[in-house]
């Protein structure tokens, strides 16, 4: 990517940014009735009118919209997130802790995604309309149509309750832990991926450079593995990154069912507990995460292939 | 023994027949054009005689043979032995042929360790000496680049020179003009006839350019509709044919400054 | 006689197009289905018991019937992805179509929300928004689908744009057409194909949606059947009873196998070039 480009990207995602970072203050107007009062009663206090007052004042909620935001967001500039009045403990803190978990986990189901879906979507493509590609596609469109929440609730139940080779809860420590969080994660996106693998390498043996090759009497399996694959692999980074995206927001289902120590699960008791500082750092970072995800991604697929790396 | 002998050939797509009843032979060192509309078969023909139908596409009766061995029968190793060894092909865009995201050394580099057991390193010496050896100034820019970065006429001398590494018996040109400017097809359709007189190399050429089809034939076959129309020699369909379908397309070729093949 | 062949041409889209109606009479013809099942009045003493010919998935933590629940639970999932898919397909159609027939600064506005909803990523948002604006149904929609609409404009957007500048649209602009009946007569019928399928295709997907949020307890409340909710009661009760979560998903699972089938039969009917 040029440096024109890159800047332009640049300048683009800063946008974006400023407007998440206003959506994302707005969050706390959406709730319906005071956010204060809401506070007290997610703790079961009734609270009365002076200490709602006293508190609005302190949080800054009277002032107009504009230096509010100005507030938080310079705050949030200088790494001051708020601090959690449920936690007692500033959000910086809270996330930091819960932040290695989650991409952890966010790794491992991503490693795992990859490592079914790209075999089974080459061999869907190559043996295209041959037994294997039919049972590949029924199976997917099965894996597409479960929700993940209820995989983990079933797997829970056959290794955990039924055969107890794993434990229940995981405490986000042990390797064994992040097995059903990982396997619950990739089984979902796994299906979804493996048809963008099998739509990817069929557009590729489909180009004129196959013909050619073939011509040449270069063997099938140099043509696939030496071209087609590599060349499909463009595609997939993007969509890749796209995923990384259900992949954050399906963390904290799971994160919840397994009562793994992440993001999303901090994030899922920030809400009941109307924590809106807590909630607007977690929506804060995991949108920056993605941006930033994208980002690279982005950079990466442009310096990887040719045509974009050299063409202006 | 003729090089290729096409006998009484049928492709079928399914229960679609496109080409029918063809019948074609080309001697050692000989040129023979094939002529037509688009959707007339003549592509279909000689991507049947590398075993390179397109969707499905099948022989279905008929006979080819390539010097007296019939080419049908022949199993995958076979067929990939004799492609781009024996017989190679040429396309309107050789360039698009190539894998686009990687260097023009490297495909011709997997080409030549397809057919020869050569290291990397002496097969992209052999890439290099064959571009020289088609005059193509400075082999090696050209190997160290990818597909895009060349011009039409440009990749299409570089296509040339690769399906010539083994000077194949037979050399299948499917629109290998049609996509440049005038003077660069003028280069392209001298090069192709200097190999015939160096290599001795028989040429199928494929084109709907009637021009280009009767400059460079020695013989010259009209197909529509997936079957032979008219055939003969060059000055056979030039001045003594009778038929109408022949006259309409050489009526067809533009004479305005134009006598430049006809 | 014509409906007859298109419905034998496409036997699957046929099987499916039934099996959804009979899932949409199951959820309407639920008391029938169900007889004096009641889904929400339950007997203690009958709390937690297995699968039987009395109560065919078992009962729940209070004694309610776990086949009376899954039935009259299609109630709340069916109705609320319906009209989920309803609101998100109007609203991104409508502002795909403004923004790309008139350009400037309208579009800009509006693919510029589009692109910050988008860079969110979509669950995180959406639970967020429902968390905030209080844990119900209503507000389980809104929020899937603030975060799902630019789906539907960016595809209105440039479907219109892509016909935006043809000789046809021209010369109708040019004899004098107005505004509003450029816009219905032209842009609606040009995007309206492509943007039914991408409907109809999502479906299912927006069914999971919903009942991941209503799991999580941001979605419809206890004690409403609803088949996300009945399985965050039922994981509690993994071990002692595990019938009260497998029968939930199944019919999640069903129903969204049903309305995805559904989908691509409709999108090989009416786009026979995509596979």
């Amino acid at each position: 990517m040029s440096a024109k480009r890159l800047g332009f990207r640049l300048l683009q995602m800063l946008i974006v940014l400023i407007g998440i970072s206003i959506l994302t203050f707005l969050l706390t107007y959406l709730s319906p009735g005071d956010p204060v009062r809401n506070m007290y009663l997610a703790q079961g206090v009734m609270p009365d009118e002076e200490q709602v007052a006293i508190q609005r004042e302190e949080m800054g909620l009277n002032d107009p919209f504009l230096v509010q935001y100005g507030r938080w967001l310079t705050n949030c500039l200088k790494g001051d997130f708020g601090k959690s009045y449920s936690m007692n403990k500033p959000v910086v803190t809270l996330l930091l802790a819960r932040l290695w978990p989650t991409l952890k986990l966010a790794l491992m189901s991503m490693i795992l995604m990859l490592v079914i879906s790209v075999p089974l979507g080459v061999l869907s493509a190559v043996y295209k309309d041959k037994p294997i590609d039919y049972i590949v596609r029924a199976v997917t469109f099965f894996g597409v149509s479960v929700p993940n929440f209820w995989v983990g609730l079933m797997l829970i139940l056959i290794f955990c309750v039924q055969l107890k080779l794993l434990p229940v809860v995981s405490s986000g420590g042990s390797f064994k832990d992040l097995i059903l969080p990982a396997v619950t994660l990739a089984i979902a996106m796994s299906a979804k991926y493996t048809r963008q693998v099998r739509t990817a390498v069929l557009e590729e043996l489909s180009s004129d450079y196959v013909v050619g090759a073939r011509a040449r009497g270069v063997k099938e399996g140099k043509i696939l593995w030496g071209n087609v694959f590599p060349n499909s692999l463009l595609p997939l980074i993007t969509m890749l990154g796209i995923s990384v995206g259900s992949l954050l927001g399906g963390t904290s289902v799971v994160e919840v069912i397994f009562s793994y120590p992440g993001l999303g699960n901090l994030a899922v008791s920030a809400i009941t507990s109307y924590d809106y500082y807590l909630i607007q750092g977690y929506v804060l970072w995991v949108s920056i995460i993605y941006m930033v995800i994208n980002l690279i991604v982005d950079i990466s697929y442009n310096y990887v292939d040719p045509r974009m790396r050299l063409r202006r | 023994m003729a090089l290729l002998e096409i006998k009484n050939v049928d492709i079928s797509y399914g229960k679609n027949v496109t080409v029918s009843d063809c019948n074609l032979t080309l001697e050692q060192g000989e040129i023979c054009s094939i002529v037509g509309e688009s959707g007339s078969g003549k592509t279909t023909v000689i991507r049947a005689v590398l075993g390179l139908l397109a969707g499905g596409g099948k022989v279905t009766a008929g006979e080819i043979l390539f010097e007296g061995k019939s080419l049908l029968g022949l199993d995958k190793k076979q067929w990939r032995d004799l492609r781009g060894h024996d017989i190679s092909m040429i396309f309107q865009d050789s360039g698009a042929m190539m894998n686009q995201t990687r260097k023009i050394g490297n495909t011709f580099v997997e080409y030549i360790r397809t057919h020869e057991n050569l290291s990397k390193k002496e097969a992209w010496a052999k890439g290099r000496d064959m571009l020289t050896r088609m005059h193509l100034p400075d082999g090696d820019r050209i190997m160290r680049s990818y597909p895009f970065q060349l011009s039409g006429g440009m990749r299409q001398r570089v296509g040339i020179a690769m399906g010539m590494t083994y000077q194949p018996k037979l050399l299948l040109a499917d629109e290998p003009t049609s996509a440049l400017d005038v003077t660069t097809q003028a280069q392209i359709v001298r090069q192709m006839m200097e190999l015939r007189d160096e290599y001795g190399t028989s040429i199928i050429l494929v084109t709907h350019d009637l021009g280009v089809a009767t400059y460079m034939g020695d013989k010259i076959v009209v197909m529509k509709n997936g079957k032979i129309e008219d055939r003969g020699s060059r000055d056979h369909m030039l001045h003594q044919t009778d038929n109408a379908y022949t006259k309409l397309l050489l009526d067809a070729v533009p004479s305005v400054g134009g006598k430049r093949y006809v | 006689m014509k409906k007859k062949n298109i419905l034998l041409r496409y036997p699957s889209f046929t099987i499916f197009a039934v099996l959804a109606v009979l899932v949409i009479l199951v959820s309407v013809f639920a008391p029938v289905i169900c007889g004096d099942r009641s889904p929400t009045a339950g007997n203690l003493a009958e709390a937690i018991e297995k699968p039987s010919a009395e109560h065919l998935f078992g009962t729940d933590k209070m004694g309610r019937d776990v086949f009376a629940r899954v039935i009259y639970g299609s109630r709340a999932s069916l109705s609320s992805t319906f009209i989920l898919v309803a609101v998100i397909f109007v609203i991104g159609t409508v502002l795909g179509v403004v923004s790309g027939y008139f350009g400037g600064a309208v579009d800009a506005i509006i693919m510029r929300i589009a692109d910050m909803m988008m860079a969110f990523p979509g669950l995180v948002l959406a639970i967020a928004v429902a968390g905030i604006l209080g844990a119900s149904t209503r507000n389980a929609i809104i929020a899937i689908a603030i975060v799902s609409w630019p789906k539907y404009a960016r595809l209105a957007r440039s479907l219109v744009m892509k016909i935006r500048h043809m000789d046809f649209v021209a010369a109708a602009t040019v004899t004098g057409s107005k505004t509003p009946y450029m816009l219905l007569r032209y842009m609606l019928p040009n995007t309206i194909t492509t943007l039914v399928i991408t409907a109809a295709t999502d479906i299912g997907g927006m069914m999971m949606e919903l009942a991941a949020l209503s799991f999580l307890g941001f979605g419809a409340q206890p004690p409403t059947p609803e088949w996300g909710s009945m399985l965050n009661e039922g994981r509690n009760f993994m071990q002692s009873a595990p019938w009260m979560m497998i029968f939930p998903g199944l019919a999640i699972f069903v129903t969204v196998v049903i309305f995805n089938m559904l989908g691509d039969g409709l999108r090989d009917i009416l786009d026979p070039r995509t596979e």
